[in-house]
């Protein structure tokens, strides 16, 4: 019989290995999912893994890559930092469409004005509507103990509700001839996020995503910011003693997560979208979640997994018109992604005996 | 008795009818809960058993088989979740995540090709002369045979967790999981049955949404009912009997707005939509400041256990 | 040896190894029907694992079991009740939100209907003379009427062997007395007791046989009344002890002073801080004593900060210092150290190096602007290691690694070494074993002699009355004022200690 141990220490290997792992049983499990849809798994897995990067129209296709993996980059490392203290900001979905709704309200206030201002203030004004509907769970969660978990996810359906009513009425382009959703950003260069090189998909969002990751891992590694966020999450009781102000630490983590989906949701309005429509909102948020995990909640971590799930979306897309792939498929092999991962995750901590359960220390 | 331009009576059969997924969702939950399992994929084993439901009903031509299915079906998706949180030691949170967001994918999978076609009817239960009694008869005694089972199984998931000692085991469990396992009693196994149970109340109470409230198949169709039955747990502390108000409460309040647009009220779709969570928070806020402690939360919700000693 | 027609229980040759430790190596000996018989050893000399194996929690690697002649292996817990083998456990097995008649009924095979289990819980529990409402709810219960309800749990189903496990740890001098009048008279009914011990004078007063154990091994068995009290230490710790040195009797100014300080409990069913006060000098060492549950934690985290109190509650050399956190208070001078090890006083998955971070950044000065100076952080876990005699593989090690005593040493070492002004401790030794525990002792003495004013909250008087220079008892929350240990009798201790939670009626009572 099988049985768990636990390990003394946890295991530096399995710590880095895990994740590959996650990532080879899901292309076995999700090769058996698309050979039972009628498709050669092998073709499927090298259309997602491998033509995005050097098939025909990589160029392109890596483009996509960059637009993809900036805002769940930037929306995983907010939320890693919060799942790390044991706060679970769940609504990141819902803070992406907010930050996207004022940064662009703010941007749109201006038309047709051109001044070099207007873009940075987009960017601050998209950041703080994220972190200004992160303070609604924040705030309830400090002064009334309001599970965050519930709070946070059901504004993700106001939010999609306010975003139908911007898209609709207080957004929608006065020249649209009476079609739903606002103002494109392409036709307003002041406003408008542009690739750094062109057609690279190398948006502003993509450096801020990079630059936010590195400074997330130093003040998570090397801070007593991190050291009390990390502390927080795995000893409560510990980091009260430390001196951790569990308030501060809440407003902190989810004003934090709160900004930086906001922040990909103006980058995502003002560059690859382009504008605010009712279908603004594909899942970034709910993706980041994947995507922090993935990562091990190690910001460096999130970049790679990041760009891996940028890559099962680009890929995806590509299966689906040239494989005839249900789009849902990419969406249940993410989510295995997530399980396997989940799953491996223990050998980290524990170790697999065979026999009776060993168990360690003698009580005594 | 019309107040107000609404029919009263057909108003609280209608709340009756809408509170049932949720009911039947926050009973289950409500005793994953009890047992100190915290299973958020409560959306995604109700949106299994909405999809797989409706397979089932339509293939088989008969509703009750999509009930059956729902309920197997949302039981097999929560062993998903067992597995990697008994045995595997997962967190409960991201696991209950993975849950829901595994669930949307696989049933919209699924439910390829099933759009736009009708399920059977699950017809009112003939109840004879109950059904005209005036006001009583329309609210009361002409619902379908699901609205009667949820009511019993409140009853069911009171009588269970309060009077037997299967119940009295599961809240044992629930409370200290060391305390529990040193007195012989298998706290992952119990659990695991405790999930498997939840799994299939969520999935049966999806197959209600897509076989009665809709009725037919779409994508995503439980649109965060499965996260309302998580708050409705802890707005009823954790008890059957209030779960049973907190879904009537809701269930009231999702069917007053097409009640109230019926009925010649004109207030904008986007405040109907946002209403219903709009209200969850609110009372999350109301339950959670009222007592300082979100007093009868089991103590171990959430945790893990492993048996290390 | 020929099996008497009075065995109850024999054990041959049992042992049980885990990686790395042999819990238990070839331990024999037998208990007879009717006899209370000793299982004494040190923390970590294998007395848990061995009850395990005979309760069925743990299945042992070789030996066998015989109970009333006939083989004995149990599986499970279930199995040993079944057979007649009960056990009351040190750390409870209880339920808080239940109440005491779910309680029973849980540890029970086949419990009556709810009625007529409270009813034969009133019963029992007057025939024994440990009064019980069955309808009350554990987290309602002093930690005496706690134990009461493991062992009327236990004696519901008649057992034949009865298995205690530090059972006097959280009980008052009176309600000792109590507990083994109730022992004695199920002894004399025909129950067999396994006691486990450390308290040489319990044993010696209650038990008919004692096996002596040392690193899973029996080193001797012997009849506790015949023998002394010290005889016995020694066999059990393998050596003589070192009593720790006294320092001369210097006085400074007051360091710390603590009026009216009445908190709620933060912890569930804890228990209130009611108008404590006291106040403590330079180079003083402050015992609190008390049965565990009235409130010592809950002093704890006030002295430490995590509480807040009202500022003027608290002050240190005069500066009020009640509003300040944690941090603040160990910038100001005032250190502490939590009892619970694992998840409090440290973080048991970081390594010991960001543990000794976790206390030491301020006074230290191991933090730049908020950075974390790593160097720095580095070079004073070593030193505590070293100085602390802390057995680990290095100072990256997780914490949970380290052994109980081991990480007691290094956490002492963390905060003894800040130089800090006042020192608060709970529990410095629990745990830990008897050389670890004087060498402990010794640097908290130490630590006095250079000037430092310590309170050090325990539950093991004897530990108290070796270190403190005053002494006061916690009980429901409030504070007893300090006396002067020297001059104090057992007497007057235990007077000072008891009158809790009405056991003396229930002394009469029963």
């Amino acid at each position: 019989m099988l049985s768990l141990e636990r390990r003394a220490n946890p295991s530096q290997f399995w710590l880095w290995f895990t994740p590959v792992l996650a990532v080879i049983l899901t292309m076995v499990a999700g090769g058996l999912l698309f050979a039972l849809l009628g498709s050669n798994p092998f073709t499927v897995i090298r259309t997602i893994f491998w033509d995005p990067l050097a098939g025909t129209n990589a160029s392109y296709f890596r483009a996509q890559l960059f637009i993809k993996a900036a805002p769940l980059i930037l929306i995983a490392v907010g939320l890693a930092m919060g799942f790390r203290a044991g706060i679970w900001n769940i609504g990141a979905e819902g803070q992406y469409i907010m930050g996207a709704i004022i940064g662009a309200s703010v941007g749109l206030a201006f038309f047709p004005t051109e001044n070099r201002l207007i873009f940075p203030l987009m960017v601050a004004a998209g950041a703080f509507g994220g972190w200004a509907w992160a303070m609604i769970p924040a705030i309830l969660k400090t002064k009334f103990n309001t599970n965050e978990i519930l709070v946070s996810l059901m504004l993700v359906y106001v939010a999609q509700a306010i975003l139908a009513k911007a898209s609709f009425s207080f957004l929608r382009n006065p020249d649209g001839m009476g079609f739903p959703g606002s103002r494109n950003f392409s036709t307003y260069p002041a406003a408008r996020n542009l690739d750094l090189i062109e057609r690279s998909g190398f948006h502003w969002g993509a450096v801020a995503a990079l630059g936010v990751a590195v400074a997330a891992y130093v003040l998570l590694t090397r801070h007593g910011i991190g050291f009390r966020i990390r502390l927080a999450g795995q000893a409560p009781r510990a980091a009260r003693f430390h001196g951790v102000s569990p308030t501060r630490l809440v407003i902190f983590c989810l004003g934090f997560a709160g900004a930086l989906a906001g922040l990909a949701g103006i980058f995502e309005a003002s560059g690859p979208s382009g504008q605010i429509t009712e279908n603004f909102a594909t899942g970034y948020g709910f993706t980041a979640i994947i995507v922090a995990f993935l990562g091990r909640l190690n910001p460096l971590g999130i970049i790679f997994a990041g760009l891996l799930m940028a890559l099962t979306y680009v890929g995806g897309s590509l299966a689906e018109s040239r494989l005839n792939l249900p789009a849902a498929s990419i969406q249940v092999f993410q989510g295995m992604l997530l399980f396997f991962l989940l799953g491996v995750d223990m050998l980290t901590n524990y170790r697999i005996r065979y026999g009776a359960a060993r168990v360690k220390g003698a009580g005594a | 008795m019309i107040v107000g331009g609404l029919d009263i009576a057909i108003l609280l059969a209608s709340l009756m009818v809408g509170a049932v997924p949720i009911l039947l969702a926050a009973l289950g939950e409500t005793v994953v809960e009890r047992s100190g399992v915290l299973n958020l994929g409560v959306e995604g084993m109700m949106i299994i058993g909405a999809v797989t439901g409706f397979i089932a009903a339509v293939t088989l031509e008969n509703a009750v088989a999509g009930f059956i299915a729902g309920a197997l079906c949302g039981a097999a998706f929560s062993l998903i979740f067992a597995a990697l949180t008994q045995v595997f030691q997962a967190n409960q949170v991201a696991t209950g995540l993975a849950l829901t967001l595994f669930g949307i994918g696989v049933s919209s999978l699924a439910g390829q090709g099933y759009n736009g076609i009708k399920p059977p009817v699950t017809g009112a239960v003939p109840l004879g002369l109950l059904r005209d009694i005036p006001f009583l008869g329309p609210m009361l005694f002409r619902h379908d045979w699901v609205v009667y089972f949820s009511l019993f199984m409140v009853f069911a998931t009171w009588f269970v967790l309060n009077r037997t000692r299967a119940g009295l085991i599961i809240r044992a469990v629930g409370e200290n999981h060391e305390a529990a396992h040193a007195l012989g009693y298998k706290v992952n196994r119990i659990r695991l049955l405790c999930i498997l149970f939840g799994g299939a109340m969520a999935g049966m109470g999806g197959a209600y949404v897509s076989l009665v409230r809709v009725p037919q198949w779409t994508d995503n169709m439980t649109n965060g009912v499965g996260w309302i039955a998580l708050a409705i747990v802890v707005f009823a502390s954790w008890r059957p009997g209030r779960v049973l108000f907190g879904a009537w409460l809701f269930g009231g309040l999702m069917v007053l707005g097409p009640n109230l647009q019926a009925a010649g009220y004109a207030i904008p779709v986007e405040y109907l939509s946002m209403a219903p969570y709009v209200i969850t928070i609110i009372v999350l806020v109301i339950m959670s400041s009222g007592r300082g402690r979100s007093l009868g939360a089991p103590a171990s919700l959430g945790q893990n256990f492993h048996a290390s000693r | 040896m020929t099996a008497g027609s009075d065995e109850l229980l024999r054990l041959e040759g049992l042992t049980r190894a885990y990686p790395g430790v042999i819990a238990n190596s070839d331990v024999s000996f037998t208990i007879r029907e009717g006899e209370i018989h000793a299982l004494l050893g040190e923390n970590g000399a294998g007395k848990s694992t061995l009850v395990k194996m005979i309760y069925g929690l743990v299945r042992p690697d070789q030996g066998r079991m015989t109970l009333r002649g006939a083989p004995y292996a149990p599986a499970r817990p279930a199995e040993a009740r079944r057979l007649g083998v009960a056990m009351v456990f040190q750390h409870f097995s209880l339920f808080e939100a239940l109440s005491v008649a779910e309680n029973v009924a849980l540890g029970m095979e086949n419990p009556p209907a709810m009625k007529a289990l409270a009813a034969r819980i009133r019963e029992v529990s007057e025939a024994y003379g440990l009064p019980l409402d069955p309808g009350r709810n554990i987290g309602d219960l002093s930690a005496g009427e706690r134990q009461r309800v493991e062992i009327i749990r236990c004696l519901l189903q008649d057992p034949k062997l009865l298995i205690m496990d530090e059972p006097t740890s959280v009980l008052t001098p009176q309600e000792v007395e109590i507990l083994f009048k109730t022992l004695r008279q199920l002894a004399a009914a025909g129950t067999s007791i396994l006691y486990i011990s450390h308290k040489l004078e319990e044993i010696r007063a209650l038990c008919d046989e004692a096996t002596i154990l040392r690193r899973g091994r029996v080193v001797a068995t012997c009849t506790p009344r015949e023998r002394s009290a010290r005889e016995m230490a020694e066999l059990m710790v393998g050596a003589s002890l070192a009593v720790p040195a006294r320092r001369p009797q210097t006085r400074g100014e007051i360091a710390l002073e603590v009026t009216g300080l009445s908190l709620a409990s933060p912890i569930p069913f804890g228990t209130a801080l009611k108008e404590v006060g006291f106040s403590l000098r330079k180079g003083e060492v402050l015992g609190i004593a008390g049965v565990a549950g009235n409130g010592q934690d809950e002093l704890l985290l006030a002295l430490s900060g995590e509480l807040p109190a009202p500022a003027g509650a608290i002050r240190l050399a005069g500066r009020p210092i009640g509003g300040l956190g944690p941090a603040g208070r160990r910038r100001s001078g005032l250190v502490a150290a939590p009892e619970d090890r694992y998840g409090h006083a440290a973080a048991p998955d970081m390594s010991l190096v960001d543990n000794a971070w976790l206390t030491a950044s301020i006074r230290m000065g191991l933090a730049d602007r908020g950075f974390i100076r790593r160097a720095k952080t580095r070079e004073f876990t070593e030193e505590v290691i070293r100085d602390y005699d802390v057995r680990t593989p290095g100072p990256d090690v997780a914490a949970r690694a380290l052994s109980g005593g081991n990480l007691q040493k290094f956490l002492m070492g963390r905060e003894l070494k800040q130089g800090a002004d006042v020192i608060v401790i709970n529990q410095p030794t629990w745990g830990v074993d008897a050389a670890a525990a004087s060498a402990i002792r010794q640097k908290i003495l130490d630590c006095a002699g250079q000037g430092a004013a310590v309170v050090v909250i325990s539950q093991d008087l004897d530990e108290l009355m070796e270190i403190a220079d005053t002494f006061a008892v916690l009980n429901l929350g409030r504070l007893s004022a300090p006396r002067p240990v020297e001059g104090l009798s057992t007497e007057e201790i235990g007077l000072m200690m008891g009158g809790a939670h009405g056991m003396e009626e229930a002394h009469h009572a029963g």
